[in-house]
């Protein structure tokens, strides 16, 4: 029984170590957010060339999108197979969509 | 909390017990009543539109009235007949079909039908508050932004209400796939009409949003004062074809998908053979499902999207023929060699195999954009539409009816009575439409009241008004044939078909929990291969034990005629103090019901192993 | 009825205690899935904005009307409150339950914040240049996009206020578990858009 308690206990330990392991990366997640929340700003504020800003504010904002999806919403994890799926469904149709009401309305 | 299986009580027990139940057989039978009253309420519509078509310039209805009941034959037959008839289908066999005592959500799938239900009653509450919508079933704008009156309103309102049921819907049956199917029910087990399911229910989280979007922006439009379809202030009415379509195509798979299922299930019962290329089958599904979403601007060629865009969506269009045509094949192989027992189901089935190719072929003839010029807003499409939803859903719908009434009710639909609406349903449904296709084909456009004499229109829709009224006729018999089946009809046992699939392996009705003890799936057609192997039933996968199952609860009913009210409120808001109120109040009742559900715990309740019926579920 | 208490409340809490019981694993898969649902939504919503973001009437013009500053200071409220609930449901895996809720009333203060600045936004837009919801399809699109979003903000707010009301006295079990994590889940996807939000509207929109 002792023993028994004993493996429990440690194998609380072990999860509570990767816990604070994960947990110390998701705050590294919200500080590269942060900055690129803050490059994005500073681009547009400085006046670059429309052609180079648009690419890369878009390329920052699905990175940060996958670091919201895949760190803190642990789409990472095992058992979200199913979740991706839906998702990744979701973002094509949302795709097809944005792009068919930009390009197929006016003319 | 102690064990509560209805028990036989009176009138005013019994209607509670159908307000407040989660059981998804008992919801399936409520959607069943409720899409079975509809789909008469759209057929009597029909039969009026084709009343006032009989002769050349009739004078049967009104110009205003007809645009009327044809904007509702179609937004009901295609929202509250079709898709809860589907949905009664999915209820009523889903779980069975992978030994499941329940759904994911009870409570949600009892929200849905709640929804369902008070959105279709809002929507028909039009005709009696100053007229029903008149701009079509597809509403563009800015047609719809500018129909007088409230009919479109309740377009919006009642289609919002009863779309966010069909969600609700949708992402419940998805996760009670994913999560409750039985012990050694792996995906590639599972019966073709859960498949079909499974991807409906994907289409259905994927398509419906668009058309929320898409209510909004309307809703917006005609009651807040919005301009998104003005041109005046710049907006646009193209954005809303194209997210009404977004939807509505795949909307067209959401139906068809679970009819496919159904004749897959009935013919490998009734030929006795395992279905042809299940996985052939599967993937063809996944495929359809998949391709369903990137040819909804096939509705749009003549809007001017230019060439390149009508090219690729004709591409894509033409592309669905491919799986479709599998299943066709993979259906007719299914056949090929069986020992065939042709019932009422199988007949539906049989006759749905013609029907459904004419109306994909003349669906790639409408793919073709160049010629969709031609053939667009002419009874060419309407005689296209209704050879795909009539001969696809519809006799689908017969069929699983046929099929699954003994599972249900526990008694056959009478064989004579049955095999009567098919042939007059059958030829009535030929008659009506082929004609159609040759009178779009001589420029009969869609959506006339009227039409001149000697045009050589006079004769094609004289033929057509009959064949509507043999279809009628056809409904009638099938009505009176479950009146009479459950005066007259006697009971069965639980596996009347000689089936093969899980949901044959319990009593007719299931009992509310369904199995007793989950069954232990060993492979495709499960109780197919224990019958082959000698044994009666199920290999229970579980010991019996005590059944956990989810309590009642009046609050979806609550939380729906909020809606409801809420409804009419947002509806007369700006005439009217009243219409603000009500606006606020429905809205109150809705959102207090749902801060009720999340304050009270609701754990459910034990049935124990010493109360169940003994042997069932095995 | 005891059997209930004794499964929802187990004296060494799971691993994962949001997918520990059937209910709670259905919960979880049922929610992802409707925030892919909601996926098409908002795409629906911003797939609108773009087509009507040029029909402007007058000089309202999204260059003419956005103010970065205050969108900067409403991004870190949001994104910070994200953080936040992250810590809240690393409380919860360990079941603290204090910690949790400390968290959570965090997240929804900065929720609150962001709210208010949102509220303020709009406000200044119709006052200052009457830059309404009827004024061009632009207006139409530009508040039913945001404002759709912000109606998702308050939603989230109250959800998690009433659970963390209902829930004080009695602290982490099974039952709840599923669904504190869930609302987390809800108000991860609320940034998610945000940050579609602030490229598109407004960083795009200023350009």
């Amino acid at each position: 029984m002792a023993e028994n308690t004993n493996s429990v206990n440690n194998e609380l330990d072990y999860h509570k170590k990767k816990k604070k392991e994960e947990m110390k990366q998701q705050v590294i997640t919200f500080a590269l957010m942060i900055v690129f929340t803050i490059i994005a700003f500073t681009m547009v504020e400085a006046d670059l060339d429309k052609l180079f800003v648009i690419p890369i504010l878009f390329i920052l904002a699905i990175v940060q999108v996958a670091f919201q999806l895949y760190y803190f919403m642990h789409m990472s994890h095992k058992g979200h197979e199913m979740p991706s799926l839906m998702m990744y469904g979701g973002a094509a149709v949302a795709f097809l969509t944005v792009l068919t009401l930009l390009v197929l309305v006016w003319w | 909390m102690s064990n509560t299986i209805a028990q036989k009580k009176g009138f005013g027990a019994t209607l509670w017990d159908y307000l407040t139940t989660v059981d998804h057989k008992k919801i399936a039978i409520m959607y069943l009543i409720g899409g079975g009253f509809f789909f008469i309420l759209g057929g009597l519509e029909a039969l009026a539109i084709r009343w006032q078509l009989i002769v050349p310039e009739n004078d049967f209805v009104s110009a205003g009235f007809y645009n009327e009941i044809l904007t509702m034959h179609g937004t009901t037959m295609i929202f509250l007949a079709a898709m809860p008839l589907i949905f009664a289908l999915m209820n009523a066999v889903l779980p069975l079909q992978i030994g499941a005592r329940d759904v994911a959500f009870p409570f949600l799938n009892s929200l849905g039908f709640w929804l369902f239900l008070f959105g279709g009653i809002l929507l028909n509450c039009s005709w009696f508050l100053g007229g029903a919508p008149d701009a079509g079933w597809t509403a563009y704008a800015p047609l719809s932004t500018t129909s007088p009156g409230h009919g479109v309103d309740f377009y919006i309102l009642g289609l919002q209400i009863s779309g966010a049921g069909t969600l609700m819907g949708g992402i419940n049956f998805l996760v009670t796939v994913i999560n409750m199917r039985a012990p050694g029910m792996t995906y590639m087990r599972m019966p073709l009409f859960t498949w079909a399911s499974f991807v409906t229910s994907a289409l259905i989280l994927f398509a419906f949003p668009a058309l929320t979007v898409g209510l909004f922006l309307l809703m917006f439009d005609r009651l807040f004062g919005s301009v998104f379809f003005d041109a005046n202030y710049g907006g646009n009415s193209v954005i809303w074809e194209h997210l009404f379509w977004i939807f509505g195509h795949p909307e067209v798979y959401i139906l068809i998908l679970p009819a496919f299922g159904v004749f897959s299930d009935v013919f490998s019962t009734f030929a006795k053979k395992r279905l042809f290329g299940y996985t052939a089958m599967v993937f063809a599904t996944v495929l359809i499902g998949f391709l369903g979403f990137m040819v909804w601007a096939h509705h749009m060629f003549t809007v001017g999207l230019g060439p390149a865009a009508n090219s690729i969506f004709a591409v894509a269009t033409m592309a669905i023929a491919v799986p479709t045509g599998i299943k066709i094949f993979n259906w007719l192989f299914t056949l090929w060699g069986g020992s065939i027992r042709i019932n009422s189901a199988m007949l539906w089935a049989l006759g749905f195999i013609p029907s459904f190719t004419i109306g994909g072929m003349t669906g790639v003839m409408l793919a073709a954009a160049a010629a969709d010029y031609q053939f667009h807003d002419t009874y060419f499409v309407v005689a296209h539409f209704h050879y795909v939803i009539v001969g696809g859903v519809v006799f689908g719908i017969f069929s699983g009816l046929h099929y699954w009434w003994p599972k249900m009710f526990g008694k056959i639909l009478d064989e004579k009575l049955g095999k009567i609406t098919f042939w007059t349903f059958f030829v009535g449904f030929h008659l009506t439409f082929f004609i159609q296709h040759f009178l779009g084909l001589m420029g009969m456009p869609r959506r006339y009241w009227v039409y001149l004499e000697d045009q050589g229109l006079d004769l094609g829709n004289s033929i057509s008004t009959v064949g509507a009224f043999f279809m009628g006729v056809g409904a009638l018999v099938f009505l009176y044939n479950v009146i009479y089946t459950s005066v007259k009809g006697e009971k069965v046992g639980g596996d009347p078909w000689d089936g093969r699939t899980l949901e044959w392996s319990i009593p007719s009705p299931p009992p509310h929990y369904n199995f007793a003890q989950a069954p232990l799936v060993r492979g495709l057609d499960p109780l197919w291969i224990e019958k082959t192997e000698g044994r009666k039933g199920m290999t229970p996968a579980e010991p019996l034990d005590d059944i956990h199952m989810p309590n009642n609860t009046i609050l979806p009913f609550v939380m729906s005629v909020g809606l409801f009210i809420a409804g009419f409120g947002f509806i007369y808001q700006a005439e009217y103090t009243g219409g603000f109120i009500a606006m606020f109040v429905g809205m109150g009742i809705t959102l207090g019901a749902m801060f009720t559900r999340s304050v009270k715990d609701d754990l459910g309740h034990h049935i124990h192993k010493e109360d169940l019926d003994k042997g069932a579920g095995m | 009825m005891s059997s209930h208490e004794d499964v929802l409340n187990p004296k060494v809490m799971p691993e994962e205690p949001e997918k520990a019981t059937l209910e709670g694993k259905n919960k979880f898969l049922g929610f992802w899935f409707f925030l892919g649902g909601e996926t098409v939504l908002f795409a629906s919503l911003f797939g609108t904005y773009l087509a009507l973001k040029g029909s402007t009437m007058d000089d309202n013009t999204s260059q003419n009307l956005f103010e970065l500053p205050l969108v900067f200071i409403m991004t870190m409220l949001l994104l910070t409150s994200s953080l936040t609930s992250v810590y809240a449901m690393y409380h919860m895996k360990n079941n603290d339950f204090g910690k949790m809720q400390l968290w959570l009333g965090i997240t929804v203060v900065l929720g609150l914040a962001f709210l208010g600045c949102e509220l303020y936004e709009f406000y200044h837009y119709i006052h200052h240049y009457e830059f309404t919801f009827r004024s061009s399809a632009f207006g139409s699109a530009f508040y039913t996009l945001v404002g759709f979003h912000g109606g998702h903000v308050l939603f989230g707010l109250l959800w998690i206020v009433t659970l963390m009301v209902r829930n004080a006295k009695r602290g982490l079990n099974l039952y709840n578990a599923p669904k504190f994590y869930i609302a987390s889940l809800y108000w991860h996807f609320i940034d998610v858009v945000w940050v579609f939000i602030f490229t598109v509207v407004y960083l795009m929109g200023v350009i």
